[in-house]
């Protein structure tokens, strides 16, 4: 998934998390960046079209951005739940995290192809654990089992 | 976590080797089953030619990048394993005729070609000592992109001559 990609998804998941929009910091915090970096992207993502930014408001997306961010956001669970549950890795957050920059969506659609999503995907991802809600997250005792 | 497409350890780099021999047994448990629910009417030497190979070609991708795995200390992923998952969802993403048959195994091919492209620069983007030796590492890589480039144009070709 490339850097664009990654920012869309991250801008769409903190908007649905503070049910507003994003600022900066919470952006770079959540992508390990710097804050100018997040800038820059944002002012490129601004000129597509993608994103709406308002400076000290932060940034939204526009009805385009959130078609590409949604993409992102299944192409991220498709990774998520091949490795929860194909490859069965406890720490399947993480990696998701390490490998999707390598991972283009065309690879999450074949992958797609022997993994079982349910059918409100990518809208079952949660924000806040960063995980498809019915994957058992390891370090959350209270996270729903998966089927 | 990197924005960058990077592979930093051998951890990350076993886990992409293990996605890559997953694509390779997808496209060889689907051609098999692609040939086995082709109608009898649209079965001839030519498609089971091609299927054959393409899931020869899998198979021996797959046995390279198993050896890489073995290097890094890693495992692999039992076929079988993959087999059962392509057979538990086939129902619900098969071809519905010959060309949707032509057309998957394209599109496997396209994707592996994709993938192994994308990994080989997420290698090359990195200067992480690998535990695996890096030439033979890049080498099995970019053989493995060049016959899937070839398996694109055949497959490509022959959907042409059908047309």
């Amino acid at each position: 998934m490339n850097t664009a990609d990654q920012y869309l998804k991250t801008i769409f998941l903190v908007q649905r998390l503070e049910d507003g929009r994003a600022s900066t910091g919470e952006l770079a915090d959540r992508l390990d960046v710097s804050p100018a970096s997040v800038n820059e992207m944002i002012g490129k993502l601004a000129e597509r079209g993608l994103v709406d930014h308002e400076k000290y408001k932060g940034a939204k997306l526009t009805d385009d951005g959130i078609v590409r961010a949604e993409d992102a956001l299944q192409t991220y669970c498709i990774l998520e739940r091949f490795l929860a549950n194909v490859l069965e890795v406890d720490e399947f957050r993480d990696e998701a995290k390490q490998l999707e920059p390598v991972i283009d969506e065309t690879v999450a659609g074949r992958l797609d192809l022997i993994i079982d999503r349910e059918a409100d995907c990518p809208d079952c991802f949660d924000a806040e654990t960063d995980a498809c809600k019915y994957l058992e997250v390891a370090s959350d005792p209270e996270a729903v089992m998966d089927d | 976590m990197s924005l960058a497409a990077r592979v930093d350890s051998d951890t990350q780099l076993a886990r992409l080797l293990q996605i890559g021999v997953v694509l390779e047994e997808v496209v060889e448990a689907r051609a098999h089953r692609h040939y086995r629910t082709l109608p009898e009417a649209e079965r001839d030497d030519v498609i089971e030619a091609l299927l054959e190979e393409a899931s020869e070609e899998s198979h021996e991708h797959r046995r390279r990048l198993e050896n890489l795995i073995d290097d890094l200390d890693a495992t692999s992923v039992p076929f079988d394993e993959v087999k059962e998952l392509v057979g538990n969802q086939y129902a619900k993403t098969k071809p519905e005729d010959f060309d949707g048959v032509l057309y998957d195994q394209l599109h496997g091919e396209e994707t592996a070609y994709k993938f192994y492209d994308d990994l080989i620069d997420a290698v090359e983007a990195s200067d992480a000592e690998f535990g695996v030796d890096r030439s033979k590492l890049l080498d099995t890589l970019r053989d493995i992109r060049e016959e899937e480039a070839r398996g694109v144009e055949e497959v490509a070709n022959m959907m042409e001559e059908r047309a």
